[in-house]
């Protein structure tokens, strides 16, 4: 208890100044970092022929993002695929089929990192670094500029005090945000953990693969290969951008990859350093530092009582275990030197963050631990991925507004700005997108013949095929890992369910706000909703439990919440 | 836009509605794929490199000039002689690294940790009910290096006797390779398993 206590702790503090300073860069305020960082800013507007002062509309911000993703998308597609023509392949690793890597460009262009390869075995050092890393550092900073965009439509827009109503609003430059974001916030901090982890132990080194010969011969093994790269580097951007895609397979279970309780914390605490300093920097960019706590205060109390049931279940006994070991914690897929409480932590909190990062397998959790990382990627919004977690979590703000609306038969308003049927109409479309990709791809794999590739029977079969998607649309990317999803079926279906839970989730939120921004905004008096009050705040929950938990009761008593109960009276 | 023929506007400048075309996209795409993608793995890398050598090379170990291991990875053992550590399911083999992935409600799960245990506890000549989880228990990675120091514990009396030690000097042994939780807390108790057994023949190799 006291590891989790000093992880979180530490966490919140250094997330908090860290909000301020994401508020600073994000206004485009000026600081003493301007000596180093404004002369390259300048070099890139300048190449690119972008004016740092001219803003965007909704619709310019969401056409920029989505033609640099189609960009960066096609040029990892084919690194991936070429990377046994390319340089940087000491251990002459081939080229990857169409499909995977497909499939891997897509997982990583979303922010997801879902995997269906192995690292160490399956992709280049050259793939690795502007493959995976580019789209590591970038895609959270774009998903943050996102969310700044939203939010500047909110309250009307850069422009709010000289537009006139019904004309198109500022919301913020898409180029300015993501270099300002990527240079001044995220390489150096990426850049700090690396060396941290790599002091602990994680292998930062170019050179290939390296073989041992181990001690006892009579095992039959006389040599063992040892893969190695720059793992550090790219093991700091995974768990700093909720992003999750492990250098090895098992990810930061491998002790390459997470040697030491110490790295563990790190990468822990780099699970959630982001997401929570999205949170913290909502008071100092907006002015209104009761949002802050509004958000807050709904996000921490979801993310509380997950983590309490996570940290449960994985005290008790695995099942399997009855009569054959001592009693103990459940320690199938665990390592040592973390146990059950910092496995379950981690369980828990990359499930709330987006990230997706595993240091257990997921697939051996006790079936409450597993209902637990399922519903947090429903809701996907308590901390949630940087910035596109901020951005699910105002949708359901908005829906609670309307809902609340109904009940107190008031018009519904944000922010003083009215909220009617054409906004309601686009958020109800994003709550109805996920309950049809999620559940309608689940019930076909699980329908057809020989696609599904479960590895255990039963209901925990039905819950990894159900866990695959989830965690595809949530953009998380761990998994029940035992699937067999190397096959065409699995790389295109989720493909597909990985880029209808980023851009629709990112773009609609963006157009409503665009369209709230413009209309007139009515002066707040005491007849107007309280929202930054503890009773929203308490609104918003039961929402959100209703809106994600209750769509999918069916599919989790089908899985692995009948798993559990089957095991408690078998 | 054409920023040489266009005059500069101030302040009131149109807002832009198309997301600035494809020139920004393109460049911006291959200007930030060498920042974050070659530039700061690159530096990383080598700063790493160069401030903890070791570490950056996968903390190997050498014996006699050649690589015996790596103390971030478990290596099987058979012989009596040695502690056994944890089941892998990927056979110890880095380059296959997995855990099982069973569900506890897997009758397969239920299967090899029946075998495991009655291994185990014909191996150490313990009950089952003696036996520490973790040895039945497929490890994460399948290349944990650690046991608790329990799970060393139980295999002491065997590796004494196989090596005609005194009990007491093994179990010594155990206790000064046993980590603490670092800053009291964090994470759990652990011995490498490899590195006990290189201590033990270290030992044995003694005059």
């Amino acid at each position: 208890m006291a590891e989790v206590i000093l992880i979180l702790g530490l966490a919140v503090v250094l997330a908090w100044p860290l909000g301020h300073y994401l508020a600073r860069v994000l206004k485009g305020e000026t600081s003493r970092a301007d000596v180093v960082f404004a002369p390259v800013e300048s070099m890139i507007y300048g190449l690119l022929r972008v004016d740092p002062q001219r803003g965007m509309s909704w619709r310019g911000y969401a056409l920029a993002f989505l033609l640099s993703n189609a960009v960066l998308g096609v040029f990892a597609w084919l690194v991936f695929m070429l990377q046994h023509q390319l340089p940087l392949n000491p251990d002459g690793i081939p080229g990857m089929r169409w499909d995977l890597a497909l499939h891997t460009a897509i997982s990583f262009l979303t922010n997801t990192n879902q995997q269906h390869y192995s690292g160490q075995a399956q992709l280049s050092y050259l793939s690795q670094m502007v493959g995976i890393v580019s789209l590591q550092v970038l895609t959270p900073m774009m998903g943050l500029g996102i969310a700044a965009a939203m939010l500047r439509g909110l309250f009307g827009g850069r422009n709010a005090a000289t537009a006139k109503e019904g004309e198109a609003r500022d919301l913020g430059n898409y180029w300015v945000d993501v270099t300002r974001l990527t240079l001044r916030v995220f390489l150096p901090l990426a850049l700090l953990v690396a060396l941290a982890l790599t002091m602990q132990g994680v292998p930062s080194t170019f050179a290939g693969a390296k073989t041992a010969q181990p001690i006892d011969a009579s095992t039959g093994m006389s040599e063992q290969v040892i893969p190695l790269g720059p793992v550090a580097a790219m093991v700091a951007t995974k768990q700093l951008g909720t992003n999750g895609g492990g250098w090895y397979g098992p990810n930061s279970a491998v002790p390459l990859e997470n040697p030491t309780p110490l790295a563990n914390a790190i990468e822990i605490i780099a699970i959630v350093v982001i997401p929570l300093a999205v949170v913290f920097m909502l008071g100092p960019f907006t002015g209104r530092r009761r949002l802050t706590a509004l958000v807050f205060g709904v996000m921490a109390t979801l993310s509380l009582v997950s983590l309490g049931a996570a940290l449960y279940s994985e005290q008790q006994p695995n099942a399997a275990t009855a009569e054959l070991a001592a009693p103990g914690p459940n320690l199938e897929g665990k390592e040592v030197r973390f146990g059950a409480t910092a496995s379950s932590l981690w369980a828990a909190v990359t499930t709330q963050t987006a990230n997706g990062s595993v240091n257990a397998m997921h697939d051996s959790l006790n079936p409450l631990a597993g209902t637990v990382a399922l519903v947090n990627m429903l809701i996907n919004s308590i901390w949630g991925g940087i910035g596109c977690g901020l951005v699910g979590h105002l949708v359901f703000l908005l829906l609670s507004i309307f809902i609340a609306g109904l009940m107190t038969g008031r018009t519904p308003e944000v922010f003083g700005r009215k909220l009617e049927t054409g906004e309601v109409r686009l958020l109800s479309f994003l709550v109805v997108l996920q309950s049809l990709t999620i559940l309608g791809f689940s019930a076909l794999a699980l329908a057809l013949p020989d696609v599904a590739g479960t590895s255990n029977p039963g209901l925990h079969g039905i819950a990894q095929v159900f866990y695959e998607y989830t965690s595809a649309y949530a953009n998380n990317g761990s998994g029940f890992e035992g699937l067999g999803d190397a096959t065409y079926w699995w790389n295109l279906s989720t493909s597909a369910t990985l880029l209808l839970g980023r851009y629709p989730c990112l773009i609609v939120p963006l157009m409503v706000a665009g369209s709230l921004a413009r209309k007139r905004q009515a002066p707040h008096t005491a007849g107007s909703l309280d929202i930054e009050s503890a009773t929203f705040g308490a609104t918003m929950i039961a929402v959100i439990v209703l809106i994600t938990v209750l769509s999918y009761l069916p599919a989790l008593v089908l899985g692995t919440v009948g798993e559990q109960l089957m095991l408690a009276a078998p | 836009m054409n920023s040489t023929a266009s005059p500069r506007i101030p302040a009131a400048a149109p807002l832009d509605d198309s997301g600035g075309g494809l020139r920004p996209a393109v460049l911006g795409s291959a200007l930030f794929v060498v920042f974050c993608g070659l530039l700061y793995p690159a530096v990383a890398t080598l700063l790493g490199g160069l401030l903890f050598p070791h570490q950056a090379g996968g903390s190997l170990i050498e014996r006699d000039g050649r690589i015996v291991g790596s103390s971030l990875v478990a290596q099987p053992f058979a012989d009596a002689r040695y502690f056994q550590p944890r089941p892998s399911a990927a056979n110890f083999d880095p380059k296959a690294l997995s855990g099982s992935n069973l569900a506890s409600s897997n009758p397969a799960l239920r299967e090899r940790m029946a075998r495991d245990s009655a291994a185990v506890a014909a191996r150490e000549g313990v009950p089952a009910k003696a036996i520490p989880a973790e040895l039945i228990s497929a490890s994460g990675s399948g290349i944990d290096p650690h046991l608790s120091p329990q799970g060393a514990q139980v295999q002491v009396a065997r590796v004494a006797q196989a090596r005609g030690l005194p009990t007491e000097a093994v179990a010594a042994l155990v206790r000064s390779h046993t980590q603490r939780r670092t800053l009291g807390v964090l994470g759990e108790p652990r011995v490498n398993v490899l590195a006990l057994n290189l201590a033990l023949d270290a030992q044995g190799a003694r005059p």
